[in-house]
């Protein structure tokens, strides 16, 4: 415990009596969030691997499905969360080199773009529901009942796969935005103390680890974007 | 060793990418490459998502430059990611019906 005498007095408080130096501590937080990203990448894999095996089965009906969602806001949907990435590793540099300002500024606007993502995702949730695109009868009076001219199903397909596809679709993006919740949440608290000062080039492993989480939340939409928006475009229809 | 400060410009640099395989990504989805071969358009489009998703991990999550233990973690998450989708996978293709309806 000598050292921390050296390292001034922030890393002293900010160091836990369980570790030996901070590096150890920045590193077991860091480790600690990885193993719940592994568990995170096995859980939403379980889902990914459910699409893959009933997408292999049903091609056209996951096509003809797939070809009614809306591309355009998928598309803008990616984007905001890219750039959400950046700011949100542009917070993390501030962090670390000790810019308080600049990092509640970027830390507000990766919320805000967070917040942006679940409003498109909000409008798209609607639309599938005025069109009657809920899967069962989740939702009493709008029981599944897709315009099966707007569908363009080839006539060896089923609708009740296009039934799948859509269970499929508000499963993994329904736990994608819950997960976005969860993060909004998390960077509300982290402006919260950021703004009193609370992370230091000493201590920033809130800020660290929850941009761990947030990128990963970004890379299942990396993959969610492709499989489900783009499946069945180059097979005609689509709007 | 000492945390690992990364330059903003690497950081836009790799957001640039990102940009890049976006566009590349729904522009490929849009042509035919089925008749390559079947399911062209699908292995193109989860190859951009693999490299992006590289980007990210390495890059935004600070995985290069990270212990050699945040390597294995990362390393034996998508191991065993591969093991539950080959087995089932391979479970399913030597069944009679197969992954035909």
């Amino acid at each position: 415990m000598a050292v921390s005498h050296v390292e001034g007095h922030s890393a002293q408080t900010a160091l836990a009596h369980h570790f030996d130096n901070m590096e150890q501590q920045r590193e077991a937080g860091s480790i600690g969030m990885w193993v719940f990203l592994v568990q995170e990448i096995m859980f939403f894999g379980a889902l990914f691997l459910a699409y893959s095996i009933f997408r292999a089965k049903f091609p056209e009906a996951f096509a003809a499905a797939s070809n009614h969602l809306d591309i355009k806001l998928g598309a803008i949907n990616t984007v905001v969360l890219i750039v959400s990435s950046l700011t949100m590793a542009l917070a993390v540099y501030y962090a670390q080199v000790g810019n308080r300002r600049m990092q509640v500024i970027f830390l507000t606007i990766t919320l805000l773009l967070g917040l942006t993502f679940l409003g498109i995702k909000a409008i798209e949730y609607r639309e599938k529901y005025v069109d009657n695109l809920i899967p069962g009868s989740l939702i009493a009076g709008h029981p599944f009942n897709p315009n099966l001219e707007e569908l363009r199903l080839p006539a060896n397909a089923s609708v009740h796969n296009v039934e799948m596809f859509y269970w499929i679709y508000f499963a993994m993006t329904g736990l994608h935005a819950l997960h976005m919740i969860i993060g909004v949440g998390i960077l509300a608290y982290l402006i919260f103390q950021a703004r009193k000062g609370r992370y230091t080039p000493e201590y920033h492993s809130p800020v660290e680890i929850s941009g761990l989480y947030w990128h990963f939340v970004d890379i299942v939409w990396i993959f969610l974007f492709p499989l489900l928006y783009l499946l069945g475009r180059h097979i005609g229809g689509g709007h | 060793m000492s945390e690992h400060i990364v330059q903003r410009k690497v950081y836009f640099a790799i957001f640039g990418a990102l940009m890049v395989f976006t566009a590349l990504t729904v522009l490929a989805a849009f042509q035919d490459l089925d008749r390559f071969f079947p399911g062209a358009n699908t292995v193109l489009a989860l190859t951009i998502a693999v490299i992006k998703a590289t980007l990210v991990v390495l890059f935004f999550m600070h995985v290069r430059y990270s212990s050699r233990l945040i390597w294995v973690i990362v390393v034996a998450g998508i191991f065993w990611l591969g093991i539950m989708f080959v087995f089932t996978i391979s479970d399913y293709l030597t069944r009679p019906s197969g992954l035909s309806p």
